[in-house]
């Protein structure tokens, strides 16, 4: 019964975090990023509630910890998305590798050279407003 | 093994396969919208293994958390803050790839010593209370401080989250 043990929900839980891990770092948008982001917390969330059923002594007190981070992970969500509305309609770009403005400038380019470059490809200045 | 308990036991792998595969989704597809789409169905085996876990209310309030809000939230600020020939992802750099598969192997390694050679106690023989009963007067008498700090946290995400995007463009 591999329902029944608690190293079956560990196992799932850790596959949840591995894939966020690998979605935050593989990403190339912000909103991707947060999405794996939000994996992580649930495998968190399972976890503890393997732990609840499996080995604690009042089995509240996991359900009222996995309650609070249901909560601060919608919160955080509510929060990143406003942050991406916000840099996209500042820097008009979704590529994470674009926000370089307090980047050392490299040696040989002159500062603000670029700038062209902030705009996702095959899109005008102006082209679209939120 | 009662046929009931086979049955159970398909309904479990079934959430589990929902989990994994709807991850995998998630992190692997080009449009955003499926990603969307791919954590939602993650979260909703995650619902039902909460629910093998024990928990009819915590499954229900996942659905309702995460499913409802989280992924309505996301699907929002794909739709409002991105115009549609950027929905599709540029494609994946090679320097990612390079950085992400090393972490997953990294995580894989320590995860694999860490739940293989932990020695979990015993589940407790004494007679527990999974119900909604204690949940809720541990909510309000024991953690009734965390309730509280939950709330005005939210309140102050709402109110930070309209600031941040209410704020005026920079004319650059």
């Amino acid at each position: 019964m591999l329902s029944q043990d608690l190293k079956t929900y560990l196992v799932v839980a850790a596959l949840l975090l591995i894939i966020g891990v690998y979605g935050v770092v593989q990403r190339r948008s912000f909103i991707g990023m947060l999405i794996s982001a939000e994996l992580i917390l649930a495998g968190a969330g399972l976890n503890f509630m393997a732990f609840n059923r499996f080995t604690a002594p009042d089995p509240a007190v996991g359900q009222v910890f996995t309650l609070i981070i249901m909560g601060i992970a919608a919160a955080e969500t509510a929060i990143g998305v406003s942050f991406i509305l916000a840099v996209y309609r500042q820097f008009r770009t979704i590529d994470p590798i674009q926000l370089n403005e307090l980047q050392e400038p490299i040696p040989g380019q002159t500062p603000g050279a670029d700038d062209d470059a902030a705009l996702p490809r095959g899109q005008e200045p102006g082209d679209q407003d939120i | 093994m009662s046929w009931a308990d086979i049955f159970l036991e398909a309904v479990f792998y079934g959430f589990v396969l929902l989990t994994v595969s709807g991850a995998l989704l998630a992190v692997r597809t080009q449009i955003l919208m499926y990603t969307v789409l791919g954590a939602a169905v993650a979260f909703l085996g995650v619902a039902g293994l909460f629910m093998f876990l024990g928990s009819l209310f915590l499954s229900m309030m996942q659905i309702l958390i995460y499913l409802g809000a989280i992924c309505i939230v996301l699907v929002f600020g794909i739709m409002v803050g991105y115009t549609p020939r950027q929905v599709a992802e540029q494609g994946i750099r090679g320097q990612n790839l390079l950085l992400a598969v090393p972490a997953c192997i990294a995580s894989i390694v320590l995860l694999r010593s860490a739940v293989g050679r932990t020695i979990w106690p015993p589940v407790p023989t004494a007679e527990r209370d999974f119900s909604l009963d204690a949940v809720g007067v541990h909510l309000l008498e024991k953690y009734g401080l965390a309730f509280e700090l939950i709330s005005v946290l939210l309140l102050i995400a709402i109110i930070g989250a309209i600031i941040v995007v209410t704020v005026k463009e920079d004319p650059r």
